[in-house]
Parts: C-alpha cells; structure tokens; sequence
C-alpha cells in the first residue's frame, strides 16, 4: 500500500505517571473503568518492579505520579512508594476511597511526603444511600476528612455521577461541604467497562442531565468561597468527541497492576495492538519506540471522516476505546461525533435512557468472580483461529 | 509592597531537566515558568521580604530598577495563589 504517509509528531515527555498498583480493591463498583478481565491480570508487580517504573518515569520527564487502583491502600508497601516518587520529585497524588484509611497509615504518608489525595466516592447503590441517609459511609468520609485535615491536606472529593444518584446531587453537594470539602468534582459516567456492561441502567435522561446541572450552578454560586465544583459533562450527551487523555501518549502514562504499559487505562482492550510491560521494556523504549504508544499518535492514523475533518486537531479524532466498543473499529471516528457513521448507536443509547419503561437486567457488580464469568464468556464467542 | 512571599498552599517550585525551565508544580498540572519568573519565585523562599528579593535579583543581575516588575509579578502570582504574602510585622 502507498498511503502518504504523515510526518511523525515529536513526541515530548509524558507528564503523567499513572501507577495503577493493584486491580484489588473491597467495594465492587458498577461503573468501574478496571477492565472487565481484569481478575487474569492480578499479577502484581513487586515493590523493586514498582521503585524501578517510578526512576524511569522521573528519567523521562514525568512531574506528576498518581497511585490509584482498585484500592492503592491494599498494597502494604504503598508508603515506599509514595516516599520514593515523592523523593524523586513528583508531585504525588493518591487516589482511594478511604476504605481502610488510619491514622497511622496516614501519618506514614505524610512522612513520606504525599502531596495530595483525592477521596472517591466509589460504589453506585448502596455507599450512596448510606451517604445519602447519614449512616456509615458518611461517617466514614467524615473521619477521614478530619484526618485528613488535620494534616494539612485539603479535602479533595469525587463522585462519579449516573442515573441511580442524579437526583440526588444537590444533596450530595451540601454533605460535601458539611464535610468541608475544598473541591468536588461531580463526573458523569464515563461508558467503558464496568460502565458500559451497565450503561441502560447508569444513563440518566437529558432532562436529569440539565436539571442536575442547573442544581450544580446554585450551588456553585452559594459556596463560591469555600468550594469549588467541576461538573463534568458526559460525550455522549454532548455530541462533541474528546481528546481523549489529551492525545494518545501525549500526556500519561499508565502502568497497570500487572505491569502492562498503556497510553490510557482501559487502552488494552482495543484489539491488533501489543502493549509492552515493564517488566521486559524500559519506560523509555515504551515510551518512545513500541507500536503500542506510536500508534494513534497524532493524526496520520486517521481515515475518514476524521482525516479531512476540521477539527481533527481539536479531538484527535476522540476516544479509541469508545471507537472501539460501539463502532467495533478502533480506527473509526468517536461513534459520539454527529459526523461518524456510528453516531446512531449513541442516539439510541440516549433515546432508551429517554424512556420511562426501560426493559433493564439487574446491575452487574465489579467484582472477581463476575470477572472471571465474563472472561469465559468471551472465550465461548470468540472466533477461533 | 510589604511582606514576606511564601509558595502558595499545594504548590511546589523546581526545576525540572525534562522541560528546561524551572516550573509549578499544583494538584494534577504543571506551569512552566519562563526565566524571569523562575528567578523571582526561587527567591521567594518564606525568609526573604519583597525589598530583599529585589536586592538579590538586582545583585545577581548587576542591575537596577527591577522592584516595579517584581512587584508586578508577585501582585499576579499572589492573585493565582501560586504565592501568598505574609505581611504580620514581627
């Protein structure tokens, strides 16, 4: 084949070290963005693995790590890391729910100098009620925000927002800041993995949506002193792809629990692609020379209707998981784009959030064992070769 | 301008090889700084007064005149709370 061929973007250094430290973690969250297989992919790398990807990532140039999950906390040699990162000269940023977050925990992390933490609201029924109505998991969140202050690090909350706890938000915002949270970010759904198994339940209508988003701005103007609230609106309703991940191995880089190296964190799915890990490659060759990172770099990938697109800077052609997942070609444009030829099946995803008798199966809960069900699943219908 | 200009809450100051200029660094993002700021923000170690910083710049740069740009710079950086002004007299 003659295709011209683009001339190759430079490439500069990834700002972002993302280490997903383990696919571990004690709730069982119906929108969780882990991979679906994620329970063969539980071989976690060892602390020296760990220490090793932190030096290479700094080498490289990255100024931000984050240690997220599944629960961070469920590694015990967390606090190593963090020092490590932190010595090295990232800024650090722990991403956990709390669920089993100590005093003494966290004062081996203040020593070792984690600069930040956001706290995660991260299961969709049952923490929210409990949250909701004051019981448990408020008191939770109030004992680790205390914690938490009382160390001299600002309450950073995230909940992740979706049709079972939208009418709820203006409540949710007012115990954030009984909770004396400093910044909330209310994200909408995004529609991978666990999300996407469960999205007819998960999807609110557009008028949830605008409602939710009204009730937001109130709240917005009313704390504008004391917190601020980051609504993030879902592509799909939007109509407007995304750069997604800001450029694909632009900006982060995702090590997983396993030690699979990925551009994005739900990137393994996409098919025809070899992901390197670190346990054979340096960061550096993963970085700069594997197909994996090279491939959907800049735009040379593209075909239509993204290659003559106007905006195809702008959106670098959205999300390459979502391309996937509803167009079934990664190569496709982000099916939430008006101009993709897939754009249909996002409509009919809207439309049946839109409808009041909405035929739904029961919620499928992110845990091991569905995990496992849903791998052989997959294997049954797989084409064999 | 009086006072004692400190790093603001959550951020870091360094430099980093990587990009070639000294840079912020806050939750979740980075500010890269061009020279003349990098000078001034090393400088604004939480020991200094803004009539020091002035002096030290104007020594290292064998120059003189810099206060209204320095101040210039501080007013914004304490107006995107990368610093903040301690002005309790001691």
């Amino acid at each position: 084949m003659n295709a011209p061929v683009a001339p190759a973007p430079t490439v500069g250094p990834p700002m972002w070290l993302l280490a997903e430290v383990t696919y571990r973690c004690p709730l069982h969250c119906v929108f969780c963005y882990n991979p679906v297989d994620f329970a063969q992919h539980e071989q976690e790398l060892s602390t020296d693995d760990w220490l090793r990807v932190l030096r290479e990532g700094r080498e490289l140039g990255a100024v931000q790590c984050g240690f997220s999950g599944g629960e961070p906390l469920l590694r015990d040699d967390l606090e190593i890391l963090i020092g490590e990162a932190r010595k090295l000269g990232y800024y650090t940023n722990l991403i956990t729910s709390g669920v089993g977050l100590t005093e003494a925990r966290l004062d081996a992390f203040k020593a070792a100098g984690l600069d930040h933490i956001q706290l995660s609201f991260q299961d969709s029924t049952k923490e929210i009620n409990d949250f909701l109505t004051h019981t448990r998991t408020f008191d939770l969140k109030q004992r680790v925000g205390d914690m938490l202050k009382a160390r001299g690090w600002p309450m950073v909350m995230n909940v992740v927002i979706h049709r079972l706890n939208i009418e709820h938000i203006g409540r949710i915002i007012e115990m954030a800041d009984e909770l004396g949270a400093e910044y909330l970010e209310l994200a909408n759904t995004q529609y991978y993995s666990w999300a996407l198994l469960n999205r007819d339940q998960l999807m609110p209508s557009r008028e949830q949506l605008k409602r939710a988003e009204e009730i937001t701005n109130e709240w917005k103007a009313k704390l504008a002193d004391r917190m601020r609230i980051l609504f993030v609106v879902p592509d799909y309703h939007e109509g407007k792809p995304k750069k997604c991940m800001n450029g694909w191995g632009n900006v982060f880089l995702t090590v997983t629990p396993d030690g699979t190296a990925l551009p994005c964190h739900t990137a393994r799915m996409l098919p025809g692609l070899c992901f390197p890990n670190v346990r054979e490659h340096s960061l550096r060759h993963i970085w700069f020379e594997s197909e994996g990172f090279n491939h959907y770099r800049g735009t040379g990938w593209m075909k239509e209707p993204c290659q003559s697109c106007d905006h195809k800077e702008e959106d670098l052609g959205g999300c390459r998981c979502q391309a996937y997942l509803l167009a079934g070609d990664p190569n496709a444009a982000d099916p939430v784009c008006p101009k993709s030829p897939h754009h249909e099946r996002v409509l009919t995803a809207l439309e049946n959030a839109e409808s009041l008798n909405r035929q739904t199966r029961p919620l499928i809960f992110r845990d091991p064992k569905e995990s496992w069900r849903l791998i052989q699943e997959a294997e049954t219908t797989a084409p064999s070769d | 301008m009086d006072g004692i200009p400190r790093l603001g809450h959550g951020f870091r100051f360094q430099w980093e090889p990587a990009q070639n200029c000294h840079v912020l660094l806050y939750p979740e993002g980075m500010i890269k700084l061009n020279q003349s700021a990098g000078e001034i923000l090393a400088r604004c170690n939480g020991q200094r007064d803004v009539t020091a910083i002035v002096a030290d710049l104007e020594a290292a740069f064998t120059t003189s005149g810099l206060r209204p740009d320095v101040e210039a710079f501080i007013t914004m950086a304490i107006d995107k709370r990368w610093l903040r002004l301690d002005t309790a007299s001691a």
